[in-house]
């Protein structure tokens, strides 16, 4: 019985949080969203840290770790608020190596994985983001999809159909149409497809299910990272902040607020990381798990990312100050996948009630 | 990670499982105290109670090893076995004993305080010092070979019953006030004790005040260094860490209220239909899994001697916080039974129990440290911020 993370997901997080820190640490993070399309020495630098392989077999090349290790990813790319769609590669290439056949794996692995190509997933319609929820149909797909990560620069979008079948379209034969995001790490498109041939990667729905899953697990890791980032620069700007001639994080109510930030956020990493076990375990209870765990972490993200703008006083309410990404990576994370309340219907749900 | 027992800790598992088996499960009058005393007792033997306290002292003195710790825990809720005599006794004054007391002290006091003979009050708040401790006024002073104690304290839990006392009494009164307070035993029906129960918001009176005038206790009586009472009444069993985000009250707790959402209605449908309830529950459940998983997080790092950090600091308020939660929906499943006074005692009455979670939820937030005591100790030693409000 060993609840904890290995000594090699403990290093990649060190190593990560190095390799992002240094980029993004200071206040470089507002100049990271200045120009929204995807910085090309980012994407090609992260390229070589092998990431999209994580979850890829190895065999097919990849790294064989697990969507614990991806968590542990996503919550390193919300703390640092990447503006890199690093797990949307992840999980697209871990989803072509789970249910691509041969000629699918040839052709997309080695681009994603060495080649810096770029996937993107096209799941949401007017109807919701879940598996039930899509209504394009096979092959043949014709019709938009809603809220597309960074579409523009991607090489290959992944587009969810009824059923909850899967299939790959290449970047080209679709319409891709800017949707001003209120999360500028994260731009989204509406994207058309008008294919009459799309390649179908799976036509069985509990792959869709487990896919959906995960996204669900690193959005919600992703959105831990996030207010953790806020809350520690609230803590900072606490000690060196200077009113009434004293430190304002000697003040009470304001030690108080942060204090409850901890005591929101320390308790939820466990939870996500079970979440992300559960999905490799292959466990029963892992869907309504990936509902619990997306609904809860969300919602309290975005709570203690608005405690700790409040915290900053004005100049957290300035665009100079990074203070704001955060609270839009949360509030995206909070919304993208389906609202908290869907997410807790569905874990409601899931237990029978 | 891996969730899986090993093979060793499986055949650990089985051990317990039978014997609660053969001991707890075939027992007819489960709340008979004698045979409860019994049982614990063979309970001790094999090993699964009282694991960080020596032989001698009627202990079973085992190692450290959180995860075994942790399969009893789990194995007797099960079956609703009794584990160790709850109260400060088993929980302060043993270990504290251990740490600090005479060779005497231990004799005299830790065997009879593992059955149940001996139970324990804290003689801990005064009128004037709850959250602000150590500015206790309460006074001993050495006459010959006996401590002349007179004072007053108040919130002594169940002090009632009590046969001693563990106290906090100022020794050295020209002392800062850290350093003016020795750890005090006293024996409860001395002349001069007296105590008066406080009835509480929920109509029980778990609290006392205990008026000491005059009372008498030997010399020898002083646990640890005179005038260091402070540092001893600091210690607590560190043995295996029993009470780290324990999930043993809230899953089954969570589970009641499921079980109320579905059996109450709310126009005229199941309450767990009702979309609010459902998303309130989903809510708190939440909650609940973090709790838990912090809970198993927390006993890895133990088991590996390391340190959970600011986790380790925010259990009490993720507990109190859940209890609360409860306690508020619980208000909304039951409807106008919230209007009810809960019954005392064993008559459990209806389903306006549930107004006892209200009132005890509230009860859990302010003892052993209120929540803002807690969010003090979080900010200070876990953030880093700055001490505030005190002039030390």
């Amino acid at each position: 019985m060993r609840f904890d993370l290995t000594d090699e997901q403990k290093s990649l997080r060190h190593m990560l949080a190095e390799f992002f820190g240094e980029r993004f640490g200071g206040a470089q993070g507002v100049e990271a969203i200045a120009h929204t399309t995807l910085d090309a020495g980012l994407w090609s630098a992260v390229g070589e840290l092998g990431l999209a392989g994580a979850m890829v077999p190895e065999e097919d090349g990849g790294l064989g770790l697990d969507l614990l290790t991806a968590t542990v990813i996503a919550e390193v790319t919300g703390y640092y608020a990447v503006p890199a769609p690093v797990l949307p590669s992840l999980l697209a290439a871990w989803l072509i190596a789970t249910a691509g056949n041969d000629a699918q794996k040839g052709k997309w692995l080695p681009k994603l994985l060495g080649e810096g190509a770029q996937a993107a997933f096209a799941l949401a319609e007017e109807g919701g983001w879940a598996p039930a929820d899509w209504t394009l149909t096979g092959a043949r797909l014709s019709g938009a999809k809603l809220c597309v990560e960074r579409a523009d620069s991607a090489d290959l979008f992944i587009v969810g159909g009824k059923d909850g079948s899967l299939a790959i379209v290449e970047a080209g034969s679709a319409t891709v149409t800017p949707v001003d995001t209120l999360d500028r790490t994260r731009p989204l498109f509406t994207v058309t497809f008008e294919v009459a041939d799309a390649d179908v990667l799976t036509t069985d729905g509990t792959v869709a299910g487990r896919l959906f899953d995960a996204l669900c697990i690193t959005a919600a890791a992703d959105a831990l990272g996030a207010a953790c980032a806020i809350q520690a620069r609230s803590i900072d700007y606490a000690k060196e902040r200077k009113q009434y001639g004293q430190l304002i994080g000697s003040f009470q109510a304001l030690k108080h607020q942060l204090a409850d930030m901890s005591v929101e956020l320390e308790p939820a990493r466990p939870l996500a990381w079970y979440a992300a076990h559960a999905w490799d375990m292959g466990q029963d209870d892992a869907a309504r798990m990936a509902a619990l765990a997306k609904a809860h972490l969300t919602d309290i993200s975005v709570k203690v990312a608005r405690g700790a703008i409040e915290a900053h006083g004005g100049i957290g309410y300035t665009w100079e100050h990074p203070a704001h990404l955060f609270l839009k990576r949360a509030m995206a994370d909070r919304s993208l996948l389906g609202s908290v309340n869907v997410h807790r219907e569905r874990a409601a749900a899931l237990a029978g009630w | 990670m891996d969730l899986r027992y090993t093979n060793e800790q499986t055949a650990f598992q089985q051990r317990v499982r039978s014997f609660l088996a053969e001991q707890w499960a075939p027992a007819e009058n489960k709340r008979d105290s004698a045979f409860i005393t019994r049982f614990r007792q063979l309970a001790t033997d094999e090993g699964y109670l009282y694991r960080g306290v020596p032989r001698q002292y009627g202990g079973s003195e085992q190692a450290p090893d959180v995860i075994r710790a942790q399969i009893i825990r789990e194995e007797f809720a099960a079956v609703r076995a009794p584990m160790e005599v709850p109260g400060n006794g088993v929980a302060l004054v043993v270990p504290t004993l251990i740490e600090w007391g005479t060779d005497e002290q231990k004799d005299m006091f830790i065997k009879k305080t593992l059955t149940g003979e001996y139970r324990w009050a804290q003689g801990y708040s005064e009128p004037g010092s709850g959250s602000d401790l150590a500015s206790v006024t309460s006074r001993a002073e050495l006459v010959g070979d006996e401590w002349v104690i007179n004072g007053h304290k108040i919130w002594t839990t169940l002090a009632q019953y009590a046969t001693h006392m563990f106290a906090l009494l100022r020794t050295e009164p020209d002392a800062p006030k850290h350093k003016g307070i020795s750890y005090i035993l006293l024996d409860m029906k001395a002349p001069g004790v007296t105590v008066r129960p406080i009835t509480q918001i929920n109509g029980d009176t778990e609290f006392c005040e205990v008026f000491l005038d005059d009372v008498r206790t030997p010399a020898s009586m002083l646990v640890g260094p005179r005038g260091d009472g402070w540092n001893v009444s600091r210690s607590t069993l560190k043995h295996e860490r029993n009470h780290i985000g324990s999930s043993t009250r809230t899953v089954p707790m969570f589970r009641s209220l499921v079980k109320l959402a579905q059996r109450r209605q709310i126009n005229g449908r199941p309450a767990i239909e009702d979309p609010r309830i459902r998303s309130a529950l989903i809510e708190i459940e939440g909650y609940l899994q973090s709790q838990l998983w912090a809970g198993y997080y927390q006993q890895t790092l133990a088991a590996n001697n390391e340190s959970p950090g600011v986790l380790g600091l925010v259990n009490k308020l993720t507990t109190t916080n859940f209890f609360h939660r409860v306690a508020q929906l619980s208000a909304e499943i039951i409807g106008d039974d919230a209007l009810l006074a809960p019954k005392q005692g064993r008559d459990r009455g209806g389903d306006e129990r549930w107004v006892n979670q209200m009132l005890g939820s509230l009860g859990q937030a302010i003892s052993g440290g209120t929540s803002n005591i807690q969010r003090n100790i979080i900010s200070e030693r876990g953030l880093g911020l700055p001490r505030s409000g005190s002039e030390n």
